[in-house]
């Protein structure tokens, strides 16, 4: 057990899985000389090789593509996207090919796909976006989404086992930020299960990712007045832990959907409606969404802390919710 | 590394230096017959209405398909497209499980959740195509790149048609193979026709192939009509890739014989280039070539054609016998479990 960083424990868990199975490689660009470009697999080349971790050429379609048939011939690939936003270049390729190969042909496609996502440092447009929803969507790819140190490592070992196409969203604002206790043994965070980032009794708040902590501080602010908040961090969005969800509004009674990508379509839709048809009776007020307005990702710091979610705007969210 | 223009296949002793006995010759000519009576017969069952959907035929392509896959070892992997069943027929799929894909019986290779050509046994090292052409050649890439970094001596072949060779796809596949020298080799099946749209408007190259020279290997124009210079061009590529020497682009001659689809008449292609074409038919052109070579009989010739008739008639009951999907098991096999890991190749 020791102190490490979100990054640090994707690049350790990582690092684990390919010394202990050498089906496991790494392909993306700038991933080996440069170490990848946010320096997750820094000196990984020089332990595992070059056919190990694969400098390939800048196309994404290629990137998967290959991961995939590698994939289909019994590797373990995990193929890293330099920043989530570049997906739309490979779309096509996991939504036609490796999402579908199992159900329609029989042939799982065991592949990890590294997605370095969200905003917060002035990325602009095409450098911070959350695309989860998107592709929670399409039925055969799962979507991981951790929100510590500890679910990183875990969560990449299972996206790393899992037969089938996992894309892993790893929010940029936390590499470095985040710092928790990791286990240093291998271990595996299941897919599916929610955990209860903090334990409340007036309202529940279901969120993901970066929006954990933004909750987190929202929850601290609200302790004074009296407001008991509960956070329920995802981990996963596909699959997505429902009954951990209806769990908790079947507990508080008042829910807010947190995410920062872009409302319309956004997952927060999938829960809200979801808690809508199955915990009705339960509620004790409208569900509540708080997301990214529906625009781009603006560049201009002012105007990008108009479009992510921030502290305060949760913290207006609850009082609401609470008074309800 | 200019773009090569195949010659023809000449005499039995030449054909013999590439490795095909009388056998293996006889075998060429019954996996032709198969392919193009599959496709005959698929016709007729979707006349008859049992098809749903629409129906693809490789007919002027069995030559170029079957002389592909019979220059790969039990071992190599592709990925074949809706004009090479002749791939399939190769390398050994019962036509009963075709006809059963055709019309979408729970014993065709995708049990009724995909349709027509869209289809490959993974046991026999295929992997089923998409209809995004030519998505499957960065997955052919890729085979090849496990290939690699395990240092087995395999080879994968990755399949396009001439009309999708204008997607991306196609050049990050041949960039990156022939970057890494990956051994893999590019099919392209130039037909002439992508769905109306004829190679002058896909195109400016003289040949496709030489776009090789653009990703560091060679490129090489063959008649796709003749099987046995399809199969010495192939064995020569494939063996060059398995032995380190890397990719090369194949482009096989032909004419689409048939419209893009059941739908389509083709009133767009122009009858004289029809008529062209059909003094080349791959099967005729071969029957001859088999009987002033291989000395190739009368009987010989009936018998093979009487076991061919027999196999697809007998396929056709077979097929039509295998029961309909059931929709209770819809929800199966969106996502994989492990045990489905439990194959050769993940092992």
């Amino acid at each position: 057990m020791a102190e490490k960083t979100y990054l640090q424990a994707i690049s350790d868990g990582l690092r684990q899985e390919m010394r202990r199975d050498n089906r496991v490689f790494v392909i993306g660009e700038d991933v080996g000389v440069y170490g990848g470009a946010f320096k997750v697999t820094l000196g990984f080349q020089e332990e595992f090789g070059p056919w190990r971790v694969i400098d390939a050429p800048l196309a994404e379609t290629a990137i998967l593509g290959a991961a995939t048939g590698a994939s289909i011939m019994g590797m373990r690939p995990v193929a890293e996207m330099q920043f989530a936003d570049f997906i739309s270049c490979g779309w096509d390729h996991l939504v036609t090919v490796a999402a579908k190969q199992r159900f329609r042909a029989g042939t799982p496609v065991p592949i990890v796909v590294r997605l370095p996502s969200g905003g917060g440092f002035s990325g602009g447009p095409f450098h911070s976006q959350n695309p989860e929803s998107s592709f929670a969507h399409i039925p055969g790819l799962k979507c991981v989404c951790p929100a510590t140190p500890e679910d990183a490592k875990g969560l990449l070992v299972a996206a790393i086992e899992d037969p089938n196409p996992v894309l892993f969203f790893e929010h940029k604002h936390l590499y470095r930020r985040i710092k928790a206790e990791v286990p240093d043994e291998r271990y595996v965070t299941p897919m599916g299960k929610a955990r209860t980032h903090r334990e409340g009794d007036d309202l529940s708040v279901i969120t993901w990712g970066a929006m954990v902590y933004t909750a987190e501080e929202a929850a601290k602010q609200l302790e004074d007045d009296g407001v008991s908040v509960e956070i329920v961090d995802l981990r996963t969005v596909m699959p997505w832990d429902k009954e951990a969800v209806l769990e908790s509004v079947r507990k508080t009674s008042k829910v807010l959907v947190l995410h920062e990508d872009n409302r319309t379509g956004g997952f927060g839709g999938e829960i809200a409606a979801t808690i809508a048809e199955e915990a009705f009776e339960d509620l004790d007020a409208p569900v509540k969404r708080i997301a990214a307005p529906d625009t781009p990702v603006p560049f201009a710091p002012v105007l990008e802390k108009a479009f992510i979610p921030q502290v305060e705007d949760v913290v207006k969210g609850i009082r609401e919710l609470a008074e309800y | 590394m200019a773009v090569r223009e195949a010659e023809p296949v000449g005499s039995l002793s030449e054909v013999r230096e590439a490795g095909l006995d009388r056998e293996d010759l006889l075998g060429i000519y019954r996996n032709l017959l198969i392919t193009r009576g599959i496709e005959e017969r698929g016709h007729i069952l979707y006349k008859q209405g049992k098809i749903p959907g629409s129906f693809y035929t490789g007919r002027g392509n069995e030559g170029a398909a079957v002389g592909v896959a019979t220059a790969m070892a039990p071992d190599d992997v592709g990925t074949p497209l809706h004009r090479d069943m002749g791939v399939h027929v190769t390398r050994g799929v019962e036509p009963w499980r075709i006809f059963a894909q055709y019309m979408g019986r729970e014993g065709g290779p995708t049990r009724g959740r995909d349709g027509n050509v869209h289809m490959a046994d993974a046991r026999l090292g295929m992997i089923a195509m998409v209809s995004h052409l030519p998505a499957m050649l960065p997955v052919a890439v890729g085979c090849a790149l496990s290939f690699r970094i395990r240092e087995e001596k395999r080879v994968a072949v990755g399949w396009s048609g001439e009309g999708a060779m204008a997607r991306g796809d196609a050049h990050e596949a041949m960039n990156f193979a022939g970057v890494r020298q990956l051994p893999v080799v590019f099919i392209c099946d130039n037909n002439q026709w992508a769905y109306s749209t004829p190679t002058h408007l896909g195109y400016a190259v003289e040949h496709l192939a030489d776009r090789a020279n653009a990703y560091g290997f060679e490129g090489v124009v063959v008649d796709g009509t003749d099987v046995l210079a399809v199969y010495r061009e192939a064995k020569a590529a494939i063996e060059k890739a398995r032995n380190g020497g890397g990719p090369t682009l194949l482009e096989l001659k032909t004419l689409r014989m048939e419209g893009h689809a059941v739908h389509d008449d083709a009133f767009y292609v122009p009858k004289e280039l029809f008529e062209e074409w059909a003094k080349s038919d791959p099967i005729e052109r071969f029957r001859t070539w088999l009987r002033e070579n291989a000395d190739l009989t009368t009987e010989e010739e009936e018998e093979i054609s009487a076991r061919v008739k027999k196999l697809l008639n007998d396929a056709l009951s077979q097929a039509e016998e295998s029961p309909q999907p059931d929709p209770a098991t819809l929800l199966e096999g969106v996502y994989a479990t492990p045990e489905d890991l439990d194959t050769p190749h993940h092992k």
